[in-house]
């Protein structure tokens, strides 16, 4: 179960460190963002929706069902944007609403 | 490798910033002038069970019940294993925590009258997926509560067998804490990752209980000498196959029916406790009538939607695997599986033995939520309410409880300190470049190796998944042994940062955990909870065994104390009351 940082767009906030609730995500000796555990990953997302920069992916492992897609969110107010980018194919967006409550 | 050294004092300390450890700071808030320390193993913004969110509360109490209504369907579901006075006090309070949730900004679900919309008979619907960021928001605004965040508690203090605080140290960097308080409460959680999991390496965290509740709460008061109840009833939870998601939005919201392979619905032959309805989903594969399901094929294209977005707020792994499978829920049926065996007191009976304030045997220790006993389907609001009992209790404990003397604590310290040094001196620094992590002589494995070996010990011989959670006698002799073997491998340990210094203490925290658990199981002469654990000796239920399974550590060995039930409120008295 795990993530994937974009070094790319990771602007080294830190907020996804401390959003981490196994400590997995820390400073490596470059100074840079990194996932030291990727195996200890619990797939929490909290991350993802703390990444001001949608730079942090999430996808599922072979073994439970993985395809290849990369998941990562996008913030708009209250509004939560779940995208899924499969290796081939168009996107798919889930947008959830922070005000409005689960009906099941 | 020299230790810097942080020491602190307050009036109460928090062990673990989670559901109950925060909700017991924010009652103390209340109180200016007390001061109130809490110390986190990460950060308080999303640590604990609540990372990913919750999409319900499943313990509220709807118009036209009563919490003695919850108590009798909580008796039901334990199968009578439980303590009432714990049970009520805290349903007595499921409804002010919710209220108090909602105005810290949690959605909750309404009806046309502008009551709360039921799922069931006690669940509420909400949009949980930030619910501890507003319960940790609320701390931060707290005046007189200081949050450390990244420290891992290993020892409690203890003075004439009082607790009068606890060490631990940073998880960034080489600082050892020395944290003094009038009262400890501990709301360290449960235990995860005793058993191999459901899922192999890469995915081995992929599972329901969080893989970072190691058991710390257990283990600190087993160490202490504080009586424990009822580990034997572990908690089985019957979830979605692979991504280990919870089930009751699809049961409880869609209403789809669980079926074994040839359609049959099953549920009304086990019983629809948790225990009996995990135990038919186990026992149906067992007999070859696997894989069961819950039924949705042909559930509507808006509530294909629905569950989609309902598992993005609390195990969004769900969402993305029916995106993956190129299926909707409507398409195909969801597959279930029963999960590694956890030790979670807020599911079960298991945790520190507690009087109805939460008071634990050691004077000035209290316990509230996963780590405390007696009381199962606490859920949310259960693990809310007691970490406001525990934390009103300590403060009127308060004026017995005086700040201990520094002086007498510092041969503790001192051999905490130790400790940590010895486990991060390597015997020869330089072959440490040439081994993975943890690997450092003079111990030939890492504590990542040792922890699958106890992990297999445990699946092997302990009623594991791989032999449907059965076990025998015979077995849990050859699981001590095993684990004894292991304790005194986990002893040297080296690890060259306090990240691998908090994987050795992990480990330890749930070896220690797995041997209590085993004499546990080997003292219930019976098979209670099937759906659990099965006893291949004792295969049935008998009900000479309505008694709580206690234990406690006395001269280095655990001593297991039989107790009958109990009704009526209960305080502990302590020896010693000159502290």
């Amino acid at each position: 179960m795990s993530i994937l940082i974009q070094t790319d767009k990771c602007r080294n906030c830190g907020r996804c460190i401390e959003a981490c609730p196994g400590n997995l995500i820390q400073v490596n000796p470059q100074g840079k963002v990194w996932l030291r555990h990727p195996e200890e990953c619990w797939g929490c997302t909290s991350c993802l929706k703390e990444c001001q920069f949608e730079a942090i992916y999430f996808y599922l492992g072979a073994d439970i069902g993985g395809r290849g897609s990369l998941m990562h969110t996008r913030r708009e107010g209250d509004l939560c944007h779940w995208i899924v980018e499969p290796p081939n194919g168009r996107p798919v967006v889930i947008t959830v609403d922070r005000r409005s409550a689960n009906k099941y | 490798m020299p230790f810097h050294i942080v020491e602190k004092t307050a009036d109460i300390l928090i062990i673990g910033g989670g559901t109950a450890g925060c909700y017991a700071a924010l009652t103390l808030a209340a109180h200016e002038g007390l001061s109130v320390l809490i110390a986190e193993k990460a950060n308080i913004r999303r640590s604990g069970c609540l990372a990913a969110g919750v999409n319900a509360i499943n313990a509220y109490i709807p118009a036209g019940k009563t919490p003695e209504d919850y108590l009798e369907y909580v008796r039901w579901d334990a199968a009578g294993i439980i303590r009432d006075d714990l049970v009520l006090s805290m349903a007595r309070r499921f409804n002010s925590v919710v209220g108090r949730l909602e105005d810290l900004g949690l959605v909750i679900l309404k009806d046309e009258t502008g009551a709360y919309a039921l799922r069931g008979q006690w669940n509420i619907k909400i949009n949980g997926e930030n619910i501890k960021p507003l319960l940790s928001q609320a701390v931060y605004r707290a005046k007189n509560v200081e949050v450390l965040n990244h420290v891992n508690i290993t020892d409690y203090l203890i003075l004439n067998g009082r607790v009068v605080g606890a060490a631990g140290f940073s998880v960034r960097e080489e600082t050892a804490y020395f944290l003094r308080a009038r009262a400890v409460i501990c709301t360290a959680g449960g235990a995860a990752g005793l058993y191999r999991p459901n899922n192999p390496g890469f995915s081995q965290h992929k599972m329901w209980y969080p893989p970072f509740n190691t058991g710390t709460g257990y283990a600190l008061g087993i160490r202490a000498g504080a009586e424990m109840t009822t580990f034997e009833m572990r908690f089985v939870a019957q979830r979605c196959k692979d991504t280990i998601a919870p089930t009751g939005t699809i049961a409880l919201g869609v209403g789809a029916k669980q079926v074994n392979a040839q359609g049959e619905e099953y549920t009304s032959r086990y019983g629809l406790s948790t225990s009996g309805r995990a135990y038919g989903t186990t026992n149906e594969t067992h007999q070859g009538r696997g894989p069961c399901y819950l039924n949705t094929i042909g559930i509507t294209s808006r509530q294909d939607e629905d569950l989609l977005k309902a598992y993005l707020n609390m195990a969004p792994s769900q969402t993305l695997k029916w995106l993956e499978s190129g299926k909707r829920p409507s398409q195909q049926n969801v597959e279930l599986e029963g999960t590694e065996p956890y030790v979670v007191g807020g599911h079960t009976a298991s945790g520190y033995w507690v009087d109805t304030g939460r008071r634990t045997t050691l004077r000035g220790l209290y316990a509230a939520g996963d780590v405390a006993g007696g009381a199962p389907k606490k859920f949310v609001t259960g693990a809310l309410a007691e970490g406001e009992i525990a934390a009103n209790t300590a403060l009127a404990d308060l004026p017995g409880l005086p700040l201990p003397e520094d002086e007498a604590l510092q041969a503790q310290e001192q051999a905490i300190l130790q400790t940590y040094e010895q486990h991060l001196t390597p015997a020869d620094t330089s072959t440490v470049k040439r081994y993975s992590r943890h690997f450092v002589p003079p111990c030939r494995y890492t504590s990542q190796q040792l922890e699958e070996a106890m992990q297999k010990v445990m699946d092997d011989y302990a009623g594991g998944i791989h032999s449907s959670y059965r076990y025998s006698e015979a077995q849990l002799d050859i699981a001590d042994e095993r684990l004894e073997g292991l304790t005194a491998l986990a002893q040297d340990l080296r690890g060259t940062d306090t990240d691998d210094l908090l994987h050795i203490y992990e480990l330890k925290d749930r070896l220690l955990v797995c041997q209590s658990l085993i004499a546990h199981l080997r003292a219930r002469r019976e098979t209670r909870w099937a759906g659990f654990g099965f006893n291949t000796d004792y295969p049935g239920v008998d009900d000479s065994w309505q008694l709580y399974v206690n234990s406690r550590l006395e001269n280095g060995t655990l001593k297991i104390h039989y107790r009958n039930l109990v009704k009526e409120a209960i305080t502990f008295e302590y020896p010693d009351s000159n502290g």
